[in-house]
């Protein structure tokens, strides 16, 4: 509105790099971060009590200081990267073979589907101390309850991919004489690719909090051990940046996801890369 | 979804048939040790033993209004949030990104922290289970606010609307179906984190004993212990999906 008050011979000057950067939402992004990380700073170093805060500078500190010499640590956590990536392999390979099986007809979909959302209901964190028990402290408990979270949403997106294929498609697809089989590679697969990757992010997002969960519920090794020791001698910049490694870890994963689906999913089929609301 | 027809429904209750059936004669024939995988007649008698005591519903109570408080404060929270960054396009660009983002990240990440600033009491659960549940409600208070149709609010005022009328009867009902769903996904998210900290460490609630009963490796105690959330869960999911429905249809 204000541009009509502005006179004609008057050319507005360009706006400069900085008044664009101010406009620019990645720049603001940035922007809002690391006044949130000096904030933490300014407090960490002036008010906050040592035994419980840490000032980001001194949890940098700690990284090179506690936590990169030794060896232990670095153990824990390949091992916590190395479980993740196991569970989610063993979660896409079962989820995608159970989905398409429960997603190829009709009959298996309104039979089996509904058994799949009653356990995908069930809150697994109630059987974590019962998967310790059965597999033991050690790597296995922790990727068997990383694949028991990370299956479910990959089988329901799968199914969920195949069941909206438009109808016109399908027929389209019969009355120029594709058998069931051909039908299902060319028509129902593609247009599932979409669903497919959706359900990957979320299979892996929640792999992550599977293994992570279990990670800290045995307290007797790995990464769970060492959050524990920091939080119980009131030492905050190793237990930080231990936590740091870790989400660092799962922003990494997130991504190698991501620019799979990016890589893999063609043009148009890509869903809207502003996701807009959380469904299942 | 399809009507259920009378084959998918038998295919269904054989299924569940099937698994009765295994855990039956597995434990009969002893083919699996009992401490995996009790008797389901034991883990009936210890469920029956288990809500006699006063300590069961003692834990009940404790993790019930852990969660209630939980998830009080991250509706209040996730809503306010939520609806202030969509009052400006450029906040929803800048602050919508950071949130959805760290919520790809488990937040169960953070939890020895909440145990280090809270304790080992319902203080560290609380604090746990609102920051869980705070980011699907305010990312869905995002998508219920900033995606309204422009031409919706544009006609609210060219009609005269005041600000509290355009967002008592444009603003507010058009968002409350999505509020809805942010609100139930908050809720379960809230419920198993509630549980999955008593789990890793604290002093008392379900996750606790149910936890402690695996640590005494009694394991008809612990299995009645997640007989009872499963069936707890899957009871609210349905209350839930009833009520969701019932909003709805309104």
């Amino acid at each position: 509105m204000s541009d009509l008050a502005v006179s004609p011979n008057k050319i507005p000057a360009a706006p400069s790099a900085f008044a664009k950067a101010l406009r620019n939402p990645l720049w603001l992004r940035v922007a809002l971060l690391a006044g949130v990380a000096a904030l933490l700073e300014i407090y960490g170093r002036l008010y906050a009590d040592p035994a419980f805060m840490s000032p980001p500078s001194l949890i940098v500190n700690a990284f090179f200081t506690k936590i990169a010499p030794q060896p232990q640590i670095l153990l824990a956590l390949w091992y916590c990267v190395a479980q993740i990536a196991a569970a989610y392999a063993l979660s896409v390979m079962f989820g995608v073979v159970i989905g398409l099986a429960i997603g190829a007809s009709g009959f298996s979909r309104s039979a089996f589907f509904p058994i799949i959302l009653l356990l995908y209901a069930i809150p697994q964190v109630s059987l974590l101390p019962l998967v310790v028990l059965m597999f033991g402290l050690g790597p296995v408990a922790k990727i068997a309850f990383g694949f028991s979270h990370g299956v479910f949403p990959i089988i329901m997106n799968v199914v969920a991919g195949m069941r909206d294929v438009k109808e016109l498609h399908l027929r389209a697809a019969r009355s120029m004489g594709a058998s069931r089989m051909e039908t299902i590679r060319h028509v129902i697969l593609p247009h599932a690719v979409p669903s497919l990757f959706t359900g990957l992010r979320l299979g892996m997002t929640l792999t992550l909090l599977g293994v992570i969960l279990a990670e800290l519920y045995v307290s007797t090794g790995g990464i769970g051990y060492f959050t524990r020791v920091f939080a119980e001698s009131y030492d905050p910049a190793p237990l930080f940046a231990l936590t740091g490694c870790l989400a660092i870890i799962a922003v990494l994963f997130n991504e190698l996801v991501r620019l799979a689906q990016n890589k893999l999913t063609p043009g148009k089929r890509r869903p809207p890369t502003l996701k807009n609301s959380v469904k299942e | 979804m399809e009507r259920p027809s009378l084959a998918t429904r038998s295919v269904q209750i054989a299924f569940l048939a099937v698994v009765a059936g295994a855990w039956f004669f597995a434990t009969e024939t002893a083919s699996v040790s009992a401490l995996f995988l009790p008797k389901p007649a034991s883990v009936y008698a210890a469920l029956q033993r288990l809500v006699q005591t006063a300590s069961f519903w003692s834990a009940v109570l404790v993790t019930l209004t852990t969660i209630l408080k939980a998830f009080a404060i991250a509706i209040v929270a996730g809503v306010l949030v939520g609806y202030a960054v969509t009052r400006s396009k450029l906040a929803t660009q800048v602050i919508e990104p950071v949130i959805s983002g760290l919520f790809t990240v488990p937040i169960t990440l953070f939890f020895p922290m909440f145990i280090l600033f809270f304790g080992i009491g319902t203080g560290s659960k609380v604090a746990y289970g609102a920051t869980y549940a705070f980011f699907p409600i305010a990312l869905n208070t995002i998508a219920a606010f900033a995606t309204m149709e422009e031409r919706y609010l544009r006609a609210a005022r060219s009609m005269g609307a005041s600000q509290l009328e355009t967002f008592r009867h444009v603003l507010l009902p058009g968002a409350l179906p999505v509020l809805i769903t942010g609100m139930r996904i908050g809720f379960f998210i809230c419920f198993a984190s509630v549980l999955g900290g008593e789990t890793i460490s604290s002093v008392a609630g379900i996750g606790r004993n149910i936890a402690h009963a695996a640590e005494l490796m009694e394991s008809a105690r612990m299995y009645a212990w997640i007989v009872f959330v499963i069936a707890t869960s899957v009871t609210l999911n349905l209350l839930v999906y009833a009520f969701e429905n019932h909003i709805r249809s309104r």
